[in-house]
């Protein structure tokens, strides 16, 4: 490589900028804090903006209905970045979020067998607290249950738990387009208004639930950063330096798969849009360490979510649209990751 | 002092490496060698606990590397494998500072930053700490992650064929380097090596292997003789006597 007269040229005029970044390695806080504080400024003002804009009528009428859909929004996207941002560090993979582990399909194919089952009228009599419940229960469950079948025995591959995962999500597809075509028309349009990712009519119950799970474990992922920094130099590395891999794949994994079955439970499904912010969070934070990609992360979540639906609710009056102008987003930023991706190579 | 206890490990039903018994007394440069396939990599892999053995134990200064907890033999025991591809983008400093994370958990005191200076130092990459790795050359991204390991600050070295993608010159210095680190640090260093004649030069011993198992062992003068070199290569190898030290030509 060094045979190259033009790698040496590069190599030889990029030693000569060296120190000055040599310089910024040393105090790394400057960009961060600049990036922080401009997000935590944007992500405020996105906030204020759905709370007040075109507001008509009474006050106290208008900001506790939505405050707690400001509340949804905020959970579900720190949900939503945070598992992503983890999961993409361990499996090494940044065009990779949990939803493609199945968790989606298992919801879709949750609420197709509820609406079989029970009949549409018959599932809206179903305290909505103990619907969620079940949902995180079998949603958890399932997934605890494909960590450790995979990756707690004596084979420990990712990538064949991801490919599992994969294959899953087939397949609770194709059930659920199975069940899908059983059930009565009237009944599949019920059972699709709830299928769509939906921030309007959130249970405050739920809401509460949800945000006190997703800060414990958000919290308890905040506190395990500098190993998820390890973690991201791959298995050889993390064991050489000391890290039980094994251990810590595994609790990382459950903590990711309870923030997913918490928040698609909480709004439905959501794929894109972990992968929008992940990445978007590892462009703008300038940096590898968690301590700073994981607020980054959540607040372009909070950010994107919060702001585009003030934008959409508010000032084009088209409320229920953000999940599917997020998602296209999401898939517009995939496409260009892929070809990216592939001219890098 | 590092023990190999009747380790065998198996892929299917091919034994890669077959009841191997060695011991490595702390201090020094060791070399193992042998011809592709003969074992080297799997059993310093097997050593570093990277991989599980199917038989029989390992020892490190008494600590069996398959039970003991990985951040107690992390302080006394790094390694450098020979495939190290990152996917993420990490500076020189960047990834010299994760060897110092069995000791400071990856909060950095004064110390660590002291002893990743001194390993940056030591493999001449002070210039280049700032630079991302993927603008370096193979070679000057191989000393980095050689100083990544010397950071660690262990007793026992272990590194995998590091003269993968080196130049002679900077083969050379990553030998010296090696060979410094024994005397001057006092490190251990065990490192497999393809090229026999730097392992005759720099090393104090020298462990030969081939099908899975240790057929010779012993000082460079010892394993650099027609015989000894027939019996691990299966090729005639002349050894000349060069300047007092032992080459062997198996060019021709």
């Amino acid at each position: 490589m060094s045979a190259d007269p033009s790698v040496r040229g590069l190599t030889s005029t990029a030693a000569t900028s060296a120190a000055p970044q040599a310089r910024t390695g040393a105090a790394p806080s400057r960009r961060t804090t600049l990036v922080l504080v401009g997000l935590v400024l944007l992500a405020l003002g996105a906030c204020a903006a759905y709370l007040v804009l075109e507001a008509r009528g009474s006050w106290d009428f208008v900001l506790p209905f939505r405050g707690r859909r400001l509340a949804a929004l905020a959970v579900v996207g720190a949900a939503v970045a945070v598992s992503t941002v983890v999961f993409q560090t361990l499996t090494e993979n940044r065009i990779l979020t949990p939803s493609i582990m199945g968790f989606d399909a298992l919801f879709v194919l949750i609420q197709s067998l509820a609406v079989l089952g029970l009949g549409s009228i018959a599932l809206n009599q179903v305290p909505v607290p103990l619907q969620f419940g079940v949902e995180v229960v079998v949603m958890l469950g399932a997934s605890t249950a494909l960590f450790f079948w995979l990756f707690g025995g004596a084979r420990r591959s990712l990538h064949l738990l991801v490919l599992v995962g994969v294959v899953f999500g087939v397949l609770f597809r194709s059930l659920s387009a199975l069940v899908q075509r059983l059930i009565d028309p009237n009944e599949f349009a019920v059972l699709q208004s709830r299928l769509f990712a939906s921030f309007g009519a959130v249970d405050p119950q739920l809401l509460a639930i949800s945000a006190v799970v997703v800060a414990v474990t958000c919290a308890w992922l905040w506190s395990r950063r500098r190993e998820l920094d390890v973690l991201l130099l791959g298995r050889a590395h993390a064991v050489a330096l000391g890290v039980d891999h094994r251990r810590a794949v595994l609790s990382l994994l459950l903590a990711v798969g309870l923030l997913v079955s918490v928040s698609t439970a909480l709004v439905g499904p959501i794929t894109f849009f972990g992968l929008l912010v992940a990445n978007l969070a590892y462009l703008v934070a300038g940096s590898h360490r968690h301590a700073v990609t994981l607020p980054v992360a959540v607040l372009l979540a909070v950010v994107v979510l919060v702001g585009g639906q003030a934008v959409l609710e508010h000032l084009l009056d088209a409320g229920t649209v953000l999940s599917v102008v997020v998602e296209f987003l999401g898939g517009i930023v995939f496409i260009a990751l892929l070809v990216a991706g592939g001219r890098g190579r | 002092m590092i023990e190999v206890r009747s380790v065998t490990k198996r892929y299917g039903r091919t034994v890669v490496v077959d009841d191997v018994e060695l011991t490595l007394p702390a201090g020094g440069l060791v070399s193992i060698i042998g011809p592709n396939g003969a074992g080297k990599s799997t059993l310093l892999s097997i050593v570093a606990r990277l991989l599980p053995a199917d038989a029989g134990s390992v020892l490190v200064d008494g600590h069996d590397v398959a039970s003991t907890p990985g951040d107690v033999l992390a302080r006394r025991l790094a390694v450098l494998r020979q495939e190290n591809h990152l996917t993420v983008r990490l500076t020189v400093r960047d990834l010299v500072a994760f060897g110092r994370y069995p000791h400071s958990r990856g909060r950095l005191t004064t110390t660590d930053e002291a002893h990743v200076d001194a390993a940056l130092e030591h493999l001449g990459l002070t210039d280049l700490a700032g630079r991302f790795l993927d603008q370096l050359s193979g070679g000057q991204r191989q000393r980095a992650h050689v100083a990544m390991v010397l950071a660690q600050d262990t007793e026992y070295v272990l590194l995998d064929e590091p003269l993968n993608n080196l130049d002679m010159k900077h083969a050379r210095q990553m030998m010296r380097m090696m060979r410094r680190a024994a005397d001057e640090l006092g490190r251990t260093v065990v490192v497999v090596l393809h090229d026999i004649n730097f392992a005759a030069a720099y090393s104090d011993r020298v462990v030969a292997m081939r099908d899975g198992a240790v057929v010779v062992q012993g000082t460079p003068a010892q394993i650099m003789t027609p015989e000894a070199l027939h019996a691990v290569y299966d090729m005639d190898i002349a050894v000349h006597d060069v300047a007092g030290a032992p080459l062997a030509a198996y060019y021709v």
